[in-house]
C-alpha cells in the first residue's frame, strides 16, 4: 500500500513538473520570448554565484564535521613507522590541489555570472594566448614533478623488502573464502614450506610440507593477531583460492593476496593498541558506550582494536573477513609468543599425517642429548648412585632387537662411558605387564643384553657394564593403561660405582 | 540533381547551391530503396542519423537499469535494516525474507553492483555517448553524406544491440548474472565454485562483451575512414570542430585496445571451459586441489588495464569534445587554444596507453615497474588542466547563454575539476597504498568519469535535440535536472571521499563486521536518499525526452543557437545523405564567434577580402 502511495506521489510530481515545464514555455510565449529568456539567464547566472558560494562552504563544512574520522587529522594517526609519512604526502597534494581547486571553482562561476548574455555587448575574441598556456602547461608540470618525485622516494623506500640481516619478524597470512590464516614461524624464526595439493581443510589447512622441520615448529592464531611494537614485521601474503587482499587500515597497509604468487608487504607498528586507545579517548565520538544496547558498559575508545580487512572483491563474504591486530610491548609479545603450541607437535605428530610417526625427530634427539647429559653430570655429582631412564631406547614388538631411533640415546650413553671409564654401569630391562611373566622376565634380559652388545660394538669396554633383566616386576606407572604400560615399557640405566 | 528549390531568405542554402560541391547526389525523395519501408527506415537503418538516435535511445534504456540497480545496492548501505519486501515483485528470490523483513541477498548485492558498473561503462558511456554523437556528429560536422560505410555502422549498433540483449537475458538467471565485479578478475571470474554468479552467468556475460567489442571495432573503423576520407572540400584537419577530434582519437584508442580485451576474455574463456591455466596456478577451492598451475591471475589485470585505462578516456573525451563545442557556441566566443585543446586530446590518447598499471599498484606487480606508471599517470594531469583552464578561459569575455546545453557544460567542467584533482592522489603510488579500493576511489572516478561524462552526455542531448528531432526539450525541466543533478551528485560522491580517507573499503555488503568502518550510518543514509532524488530527477529528463520528441517546441529555424558548423546548414528534417543538394564546402574554422564585430560567421561562409583567419591554419 505504502509503495502504491509512494508511486503515485511520484508519477503526480512528474505531472505537475512537466506542466509546469509547458506552462512556462506558453506563458514565455504570450509574454515575449526575448524578455523572459532575458531574465531567466539573469536569474540563472545569480544561482551560479549562490552555488559557488553553498559548494565551497559545503565542501569546508563537511570536511571539518569528518575530520576527526579521517586519516591524521583527528585522533586517527598512523600506527606505522611508514604511515606518517603517506598522511604526509596525501596532505601536501591536499594543499596544492586545495589551491587550484578554490580558484578554478571561483574563476568558472565568478566567470559564468559575470558575462552572462547582455544584448548590448559582443563576446571578446580572444581565441589563444601562447603566454598564457605557456603558464599554464609549465606551472602544473612543476607541481606535478615535485609530487611525484616526493611520492616516488617514499614508495620505494615502503615498498623495499627487507635486509636479511635486519632484525625483523616474519608471519604469513592466507587469504581464503571468506577469512583468513595467520601462520607464524615458532623459535626458529623461519616458515615451512607448503604445497597447495597437501591442504586438507581441518588437518592441515595451509598445506604445510610436514617433511620440512621449518613447519615443526610454527603455530596458527585464532582471531587476534599480536606483533610487537617498535619491531618491523614482514608479512608474507598468499591465497588459497580467489584473489584477496591484506588491509590493515590504520597501519596504512594493503596488498593483493594472489593464489600461487606470494607477496608481502613490511611495516613497523609505532603504537600499541594500548596506546591508541589512549590516543582516541576524550573525543565524543569515542565516548559513546561500545555497545548502544548497553549506555553503563566500557566506552568505545576502551574497546578499541585494530583490524584486519580484504580489500579485494572476493566473493559474497568479502566483507566479512576481520581480525583483530593488537600490538603489545616486546615483553609482551615475548611471553605470549612463549605460550604458543606448535600445531604440528600438537595435532600432527605421531597421528597418520605425520611422516615422522614413531620416529625421533632430529629436534627431539637433540633436545634428549642435552637433557642426557645433565641427568649424566647430576648423576655423578650426586652422592648416593642414581639411576637414569633412557627414554629414546626403543624395540621392535616383542623382540629384542634395537630400533633405529635408539642409536641417538645410546651413542650418548657410549661417548659418556668412553669418557668416564671408571665409571660402571648396570643396564636393566623392564616390560608391562602383558603376557608370561617368565617370558616378560627372558625378554627383559634379552633386551637389556641387546644394549650392552650395541654399546660394546660403540668401543665401550665390556667389564664396566652388565645387564640385567627385571621382567615385569617393577612398574612405575599403572599397568592398566595404555601409557602407563608404554612408561613400564623402559630400559635404565644404573650407575653401580664411580 | 538539382531537384530540390532552394528558399532565396536562406542566405546559407544560397551560400552552399552557390559554392558547394556538387558531388553528383540524387535527391532521394522518390524511391530511396532505403526509406521505403518503416523497418528498413527506423529499425535496420544505415542512416547515421537514425543510427545515432538508435544508440541514444537504447543507452536511455540501459542507464535507467544501471540506475536503478544502484538505488538498490543503495538501499542496502544506507538502511540495512529496511524492510526491502516490496521489492520482491521485481526482485523475486534474491530479497531473503526472514521474520518479515525482507532482505537484499549478498549474492545479488554482489550482481548488481556488477553489473551496474559493466552496463554503466560499457553501454551507456561508450555506446551510448560516444555510439550517439560520433554517428550524429562526424558526417554531419564534417560535411559527409554519410559514414564510409554505412552497412557497418548499421552491424555497429545491431552488435551492441545483441550484446545488450545476451546481458539483460542473464539478469534472469536463477544463479544470478556476473557478481565478481566489472573488472572480472579471476580467479573468481574464472571458477564457477567460487561464486553463483561465476557460472552460467559469466559465460554470458563474457560472450555479451565480445559482442559488444565487435560492435565498437565495427563503429570504431568506421569513425576513423569517415574522419580521414569524407571531410568536405576545405575540412582540412586543423578546422575540424573540436567533438570530431575527440571522437576520432576516441575511435583510434578503442580500435587498439579493445582488441586487447577481447584476447583476455578469449584466455579466460578457454581457462573457464578448455582446462587451460593462463590466469591459474595453485587453487584450492571447495576441499579441491585443483590441476592448474602456471598461470598468473596478474596477467589478465594487464590485459584488462590495458584497454580499462584508455576506456575512461573512450568515455571521457567524446564529452570534452562536446563541452568544448557547447560553451563556445553558448559563450559566442571562439574555443580559447584550439590547437593546444587538439594537441591536448593527442596528448591524453597517446598517455592513456603507457598507464595501466596504476590500476595494479598493490596488486603483487614489482614495485620498481610502478615508478614509470606515477610519472606517465601523473603527467596525463598536464594536457587535463591546459583543457580545464581553456574551457575556464573560454567563458571568459563571454556572453553567456544559459540554457540547459551550457549549464551541464559548465557542469562538466566543475565535475571534470573535483574528479581530476582526486586522481593526483590516486595515480602517486605512495597515497594510493591508503586510497586503492576504498570509497576514495569510488568517488573520484564516479565524478570524473562518471558524473561528468553524463553532463557531457546530457549537455550534447539538449545542444543537438533540435537536430535529432526538430524540437526543442523543454528548458525548465532542463533547469531543475541541470540544478538538481548537480547539487545532487556532489551530494552523493563528494561524501565518499571521507568514507575513502577513513579507510572504508569499496564492495562491501555491510560495515557491520568492522569497527572502523560501521559507524557512518547517517552519513550513508544521506547519500543514499541523494541517490534516489537524483535517480528520480534522471527520469525527469527522460520524460522531457519522450514528450519533447513528440510535443516539444516545433524548431522554426536551421540554425537556432547561432553556430558556425556544418550541421546546422542541413534541412531540419534532413533525409539520408544530409544535404539535399550539393555539399558545403568550408572557408575557416569552426569558431569564428565575436569575430570583427560579427556574432558568428558560419564555416561555409568564404573569407572576405583581407580578413585574417581566426585560428593560425
Amino acid at each position: 500500500m505504502t509503495g502504491l502511495v509512494i508511486v503515485a506521489i511520484i508519477v503526480l510530481l512528474a505531472i505537475i513538473l512537466v506542466q509546469l515545464g509547458r506552462l512556462s514555455e506558453v506563458s514565455a510565449v504570450i509574454r515575449g520570448e526575448e524578455n523572459v529568456a532575458a531574465r531567466q539567464n539573469n536569474r540563472t547566472a545569480i544561482f551560479m554565484l549562490v552555488f559557488l558560494v553553498v559548494f565551497l562552504v559545503y565542501c569546508i563544512a563537511s570536511a571539518w564535521m569528518y575530520k576527526d574520522r579521517m586519516l591524521g587529522y583527528g585522533p586517527h594517526s598512523a600506527a606505522s613507522a611508514h604511515g606518517g609519512e603517506l598522511d604526509s604526502i596525501f596532505n601536501i597534494t591536499l594543499f596544492f590541489t586545495g589551491i587550484v581547486f578554490v580558484i578554478t571553482h571561483i574563476a568558472l562561476f565568478w566567470f559564468s555570472y559575470k558575462y552572462k548574455e547582455d544584448k548590448n555587448r559582443v563576446a571578446y575574441f580572444f581565441p589563444h594566448s601562447l603566454k598564457l598556456e605557456i603558464y599554464w602547461t609549465v606551472i602544473p608540470a612543476i607541481v606535478m614533478a615535485f609530487l611525484v618525485i616526493r611520492g616516488l622516494i617514499t614508495w620505494n623506500n615502503v615498498m623495499a623488502d627487507v635486509d636479511p640481516e635486519e632484525d625483523y619478524i616474519e608471519i604469513e597470512a592466507t587469504g581464503y573464502q571468506f577469512g583468513w590464516d595467520i601462520r607464524y614461524p615458532g623459535a626458529d624464526g623461519k616458515l615451512g614450506t607448503k604445497n597447495y595439493k597437501l591442504i586438507k581443510p581441518g588437518i592441515n589447512s595451509l598445506g604445510q610440507d610436514w617433511n620440512d622441520e621449518k613447519n615443526h615448529d610454527d603455530f596458527m592464531i585464532g582471531d587476534n593477531i599480536v606483533l610487537p611494537v617498535g619491531k618491523k614485521v614482514r608479512v608474507r601474503i598468499t591465497a588459497k583460492d580467489v584473489l584477496h587482499n591484506f588491509y590493515l587500515p590504520h597501519f596504512r597497509v594493503k596488498m593483493d593476496a594472489i593464489p600461487g604468487l606470494p607477496t608481502h608487504f613490511q611495516f613497523t607498528p609505532v603504537k600499541t593498541t594500548e596506546e591508541y586507545r589512549q590516543q582516541l579517548k576524550g573525543y565524543p565520538e569515542w565516548e559513546m558506550p561500545a555497545d548502544p544496547e548497553d549506555p553503563e558498559g566500557p566506552k568505545r575508545w576502551e574497546t578499541f582494536d585494530f583490524e584486519l580487512a580484504c580489500a579485494e572483491l572476493c566473493g559474497i563474504g568479502h566483507w566479512s573477513m576481520r581480525k583483530r591486530v593488537t600490538i603489545v610491548s616486546e615483553e609482551e609479545y615475548n611471553d605470549w609468543f612463549a605460550q604458543q603450541q606448535s600445531y604440528y607437535m600438537n595435532s600432527i605428530r605421531n597421528t597418520d599425517e605425520d611422516p615422522f610417526k614413531g620416529q625421533l625427530l632430529s629436534i627431539e634427539a637433540a633436545n634428549r642429548s642435552r637433557e642426557l647429559k645433565s641427568e649424566w653430570q647430576s648423576a655423578m655429582d650426586a652422592e648416593s648412585l642414581s639411576t637414569i631412564r633412557l627414554k629414546n631406547v626403543f624395540f621392535d614388538n616383542n623382540a629384542a632387537t634395537l630400533k633405529d631411533d635408539s642409536k641417538y640415546e645410546l651413542d650418548e650413553i657410549a661417548r659418556l662411558l668412553r669418557a668416564n671409564t671408571n665409571v660402571k654401569v648396570e643396564f636393566g630391562g623392564h616390560t608391562d605387564s602383558n603376557g608370561d611373566e617368565n617370558y616378560n622376565m627372558d625378554l627383559s634380559e634379552r633386551r637389556a643384553t641387546a644394549v650392552v652388545n650395541y654399546l660394546s660394538a660403540k668401543g665401550v669396554n665390556t667389564s664396566s657394564m652388565s645387564s640385567k633383566g627385571y621382567g615385569e616386576l617393577n612398574p612405575v606407572e599403572d599397568n592398566a593403561t595404555e601409557e602407563g604400560r608404554a612408561a613400564n615399557r623402559r630400559t635404565e640405566l644404573k650407575i653401580i660405582s664411580k | 540533381m538539382g531537384h530540390h528549390e532552394v528558399d532565396p531568405n536562406d542566405s546559407v542554402a544560397v551560400m552552399i547551391e552557390e559554392t558547394g560541391y556538387d558531388d553528383h547526389f540524387h535527391d532521394h525523395h522518390h524511391g530511396d530503396k532505403y526509406q521505403s519501408s518503416f523497418i528498413g527506415h527506423y529499425i535496420f537503418s544505415m542512416d547515421h542519423k537514425i543510427i545515432a538516435r538508435q544508440f541514444l535511445i537504447t543507452g536511455i534504456f540501459w542507464a535507467i537499469i544501471g540506475a536503478a540497480m544502484s538505488i538498490v545496492f543503495r538501499l542496502q548501505l544506507g538502511f540495512p535494516e529496511a524492510d526491502l519486501t516490496w521489492l520482491r515483485p521485481f526482485l523475486g528470490k534474491w530479497i531473503v525474507v526472514n521474520d518479515g523483513i525482507g532482505t537484499l541477498s549478498q549474492e545479488f548485492y554482489y550482481a548488481l553492483v556488477t553489473m551496474h558498473g559493466t552496463i554503466l561503462v560499457f553501454f551507456v558511456l561508450t555506446a551510448g555517448l560516444s555510439g550517439t554523437f560520433s554517428n550524429l556528429l562526424i558526417p554531419l560536422q564534417l560535411g559527409a553524406r554519410d559514414m564510409a560505410s554505412p552497412f557497418l555502422n548499421m552491424l555497429s549498433y545491431w552488435f551492441f544491440f545483441l550484446a545488450g540483449a545476451v546481458m539483460f537475458y542473464s539478469l534472469f538467471l536463477s544463479t544470478g548474472p556476473f557478481s565478481g565485479g566489472w573488472t572480472g578478475y579471476p580467479p573468481l571470474s574464472a571458477l564457477p565454485q567460487a561464486s553463483s554468479g561465476s557460472g552460467t552467468g559469466m559465460t554470458l556475460w563474457l560472450l555479451s562483451l565480445t559482442l559488444f567489442v565487435v560492435s565498437v571495432l565495427l563503429g570504431g573503423i568506421n569513425y576513423i575512414t569517415t574522419v580521414l576520407n569524407l571531410r568536405t572540400k576545405g575540412m582540412s584537419m586543423w578546422r575540424m570542430p573540436l567533438p570530431i577530434w575527440a571522437f576520432f582519437v576516441t575511435a583510434v584508442l578503442g580500435l587498439l585496445s579493445f582488441p586487447v580485451l577481447a584476447s583476455g576474455f578469449f584466455m579466460l574463456i578457454f581457462d573457464r571451459s578448455l582446462g587451460t591455466s593462463f590466469f591459474l596456478n595453485e587453487i584450492f577451492i571447495e576441499g579441491q586441489a585443483l590441476d592448474r598451475v602456471g598461470g598468473s591471475p596478474v596477467l589478465y589485470q594487464h590485459l584488462f588495464w590495458f584497454l580499462g585505462h584508455p576506456e575512461v578516456y573512450i568515455i571521457i573525451l567524446p564529452a570534452m569534445g562536446i563541452v568544448s563545442e557547447v560553451l563556445s557556441v553558448h559563450a559566442r566566443k571562439p574555443i580559447f587554444g584550439y590547437t593546444a585543446m587538439v594537441l591536448s586530446i593527442l596528448a591524453i590518447g597517446f598517455l592513456s596507453f603507457i598507464v595501466w598499471a596504476h590500476h595494479m599498484f598493490m596488486s603483487g606487480v614489482n614495485p620498481w615497474l610502478s615508478n614509470f606508471f606515477v610519472v606517465f599517470t601523473l603527467i596525463i594531469a598536464v594536457p587535463s588542466a591546459v583543457k580545464v583552464f581553456n574551457w575556464i578561459t573560454t567563458l571568459y569575455g563571454g556572453n553567456i547563454r544559459f540554457n540547459s546545453a551550457m549549464l551541464f557544460s559548465i557542469g562538466f567542467v566543475s565535475m571534470f575539476i573535483s574528479g581530476g584533482l582526486t586522481g593526483i592522489f590516486l595515480g602517486n603510488s605512495a597515497i594510493d597504498i591508503q586510497m586503492h579500493d576504498t570509497y576514495f576511489v569510488v568517488a573520484h572516478f564516479h565524478i570524473v568519469m562518471g558524473i561528468a561524462a553524463f553532463f557531457g552526455m546530457f549537455s550534447g542531448v539538449y545542444h543537438w535535440f533540435p537536430k535529432m528531432f526538430g524540437r526543442f526539450m523543454n528548458e525548465t525541466l532542463g533547469r531543475i535536472h541541470f540544478w538538481g543533478t548537480l547539487i545532487g551528485a556532489y551530494a552523493i560522491f563528494w561524501p565518499m571521499h571521507y568514507l575513502g580517507m577513513a579507510g572504508v573499503p569499496r564492495r562491501y555488503y555491510s560495515f557491520e563486521a568492522f569497527d572502523a568502518f560501521k559507524h557512518f550510518g547517517p552519513m550513508n543514509q544521506f547519500i543514499t536518499i541523494a541517490a534516489i532524488i537524483v535517480f528520480g530527477l534522471q527520469l525527469l529528463f527522460v520524460i522531457n525526452f519522450f514528450y519533447s520528441i513528440f510535443k516539444g517546441r516545433r524548431m522554426k529555424t536551421k540554425n537556432p543557437w547561432g553556430a558556425n558548423t556544418l550541421e546546422w546548414t542541413t534541412p531540419i528534417d534532413a533525409g539520408h545523405g544530409n544535404w539535399p543538394g550539393k555539399i558545403p564546402v568550408v572557408h575557416r574554422w569552426a569558431y569564428d564567434y565575436g569575430k570583427d564585430g560579427k556574432e558568428f560567421i558560419p564555416q561555409v561562409q568564404p573569407m572576405e577580402e583581407g580578413e585574417v583567419a581566426g585560428d593560425h591554419h
